[in-house]
């Protein structure tokens, strides 16, 4: 046990784990997750559509129960009381939450008083949000008129009107242009930065992952295959690329540089040397080190980590990419 | 918070959509008017006639109960489209995260077709009253009464079979499959007097039979006798009961 606050994890899961029939047939679409994630972390699911992220997350936000497990959310245990769950949390979902023929901030005004906040807060939070994601000006305008980015700011602004310390993420990008998804990504980010809300995402993407996540859990069939940080994810798995062009014999240097200390493979194709090594930074400065000393005529150098989809091919046998297709 | 100040948040944000595109209320209301102006007048014509079951001169008194229970049946029976649509569009499941009651959520939809069935009674009965109705003021009122049970019951369970159906493709088909013989069951164009007892005793095992005879019979001017009693009994009981199915499908997780 532990005496320090911060350490207490904000999300405890425990065996989570959700079937239900189809037609007769039985889906195990979570099974048997274990995951903390510690307050003011950036967490991410990544995995490809029907790895069962979207099932965890609505356990999590009480809208599911699960077959077996359990789970506490904010201090909370989602079985036994998930109105104080509901207090505690945000939530956007994938979908969002709009409706086309509402405005802007009468939702928001109605979803602070849904949380039992008084009116003239309300109104002066709505207000907030909107100058704090980008809608001022918006307030009055119908839902179906605003653009993809304005519409997801929305909805993300209504899972936050009650300044929850845990907001949870659905697909945050799904669907919107480059310019749209980076605003995104910096207003999550300063989410976090200036509140300290701890933000749980899911996505199948991979750049929003890793742009984005202090930590990810890698999911898939239902259950969590890996985690880490993203480049612990990265380095664990496959190790860094290191490609060295010589001017003269790439034998005799692949031959020298075979000694490389963290060392998994190593490869000559024409006048390119290839090798991958645990901790690739480490490893250059002895490359070049042993290059100079063994007299060797080094052109040009380019270290390069594995993308999370390789690890994602590493992990499952299957890229993430290919998946999302 | 209370349930009710939550079910009027509820109200207040769908009550303005409503208003907001009020054709559908409007065109609800053409229907009746149809029956009003193309099949009151034979009416008229037939209780001239004398036919059992519907006194000679009471024919708009018999006549418009009928077409409150087919505004109903069209109206707050089909309200549950509007929650398909809310789950569809995310707007519901952004409501069940917070920690407002479960109960509040339905409420505050079933007020709404409430308020709206008892706005176009009223313009049905003032229209009604261009073509000829007459009847007394209590009588009128107590028609008030009935609408608002019907609409409580319907708009409940349309709600809760919305959640249940969530897809339109199956749901509008059911629910006029279940509206159609619920309405001439009911007996709402000419007396079930004339039924032959097969269809007299199926007829009795439904619910607007009762409805309809007990608002009919207040029309008349019989405000406590047993067949508005019967009527009022039926209205109620089939209200609290779809209330009661409709909250436990609003309570339900796993969805």
């Amino acid at each position: 046990m532990t005496t320090s606050g911060a350490a207490v994890p904000i999300i405890q899961a425990t065996g989570l784990t959700h079937t239900f029939t189809v037609g007769g047939r039985t889906v195990e679409a979570v099974r048997g997750v274990d995951f903390e994630v510690r307050p003011g972390e950036i967490i991410g699911f990544l995995g490809p559509n029907g790895a069962g992220k979207t099932t965890t997350l609505r356990i999590l936000t009480t809208l599911l129960k699960p077959t077996a497990g359990r789970a506490t959310v904010v201090g909370v245990d989602v079985n036994a009381d998930p109105a104080g769950v509901r207090r505690r949390i945000g939530y956007v979902a994938q979908s969002g939450g709009t409706d086309g023929n509402c405005r802007v901030a009468e939702e928001l005004i109605l979803q602070a008083r849904l949380y039992g906040i008084a009116r003239h807060d309300a109104v002066r939070r709505a207000a907030d949000l909107c100058d704090r994601l980008d809608l001022t000006g918006l307030a009055d305008r119908p839902m179906k008129t605003l653009s993809g980015g304005q519409r997801r700011r929305t909805d993300i602004a209504l899972g936050l009107v009650h300044q929850p310390s845990l907001v949870f993420l659905d697909e945050p990008s799904v669907g919107l242009d480059p310019q749209s998804r980076s605003d995104l990504w910096a207003h999550i980010r300063r989410l976090r930065d200036e509140l300290g809300t701890t933000v749980f995402l899911t996505t199948h993407y991979l750049d929003e992952a890793d742009a984005l996540c202090d930590r990810i859990l890698v999911m898939n069939h239902g259950r969590v295959i890996a985690e880490g940080t993203p480049d612990a994810l990265k380095r664990r798995i496959s190790g860094d690329v290191i490609s060295l062009t010589l001017g003269g014999d790439a034998d005799r240097a692949k031959a020298v540089l075979a000694e490389c200390p963290g060392l998994d493979e190593i490869a000559v194709s024409g006048q390119t040397v290839r090798l991958t090594a645990e901790g690739g930074e480490r490893a250059l400065v002895w490359l070049l080190r042993t290059a100079d000393r063994a007299d060797l005529d080094l052109r040009s150098v380019n270290i390069a980590r594995p993308t999370l989809d390789d690890v994602f091919l590493a992990l499952t046998g299957s890229s993430l990419s290919e998946n999302d297709s | 918070m209370s349930v009710i100040s939550e079910s009027l948040l509820i109200f207040t944000r769908q009550m303005r959509l409503s208003l907001r595109s009020p054709a559908w209320p409007v065109i609800g209301l053409f229907q009746p008017a149809l029956y009003l102006a193309f099949l009151g007048p034979l009416l008229v014509r037939v209780a001239g006639a004398g036919v059992d079951g519907l006194p000679a001169g009471a024919a708009w008194r018999f006549f418009v109960p009928g077409l409150l229970i087919q505004l109903g049946l069209f109206g707050p029976l089909f309200a549950g489209l509007s929650i398909i649509a809310d789950l569809r569009s995310g707007v519901f499941e952004r409501m069940r995260v917070t920690p407002v009651s479960r109960f509040a959520l339905l409420a505050g939809r079933v007020m709404r077709d409430t308020v709206v069935l008892l706005a176009q009674t009223a313009v049905l009965l003032a229209v009604a009253y261009g073509f000829g109705l007459r009847a007394p003021l209590p009588g009128l009122l107590l028609m008030f009464v009935f609408v608002a049970a019907i609409a409580i019951g319907l708009s409940a369970l349309s709600h809760g079979l919305g959640l249940l159906v969530r897809s339109e493709e199956s749901f509008t088909p059911l629910l006029n499959a279940a509206a159609v013989p619920l309405l001439l069951l009911s007996g709402i164009l000419l007396p079930m007097t004339l039924a032959p007892r097969w269809l007299d005793v199926v007829s009795r095992l439904t619910p607007f039979r009762y409805v309809v005879d007990g608002m009919r019979t207040a029309l008349y001017g019989d405000y406590t006798g047993s067949v508005v009693m019967a009527g009022a009994a039926v209205a109620v009981a089939t209200a609290a009961v779809c209330l009661l199915l409709g909250a436990r499908l609003f309570a339900r997780r796993n969805t």
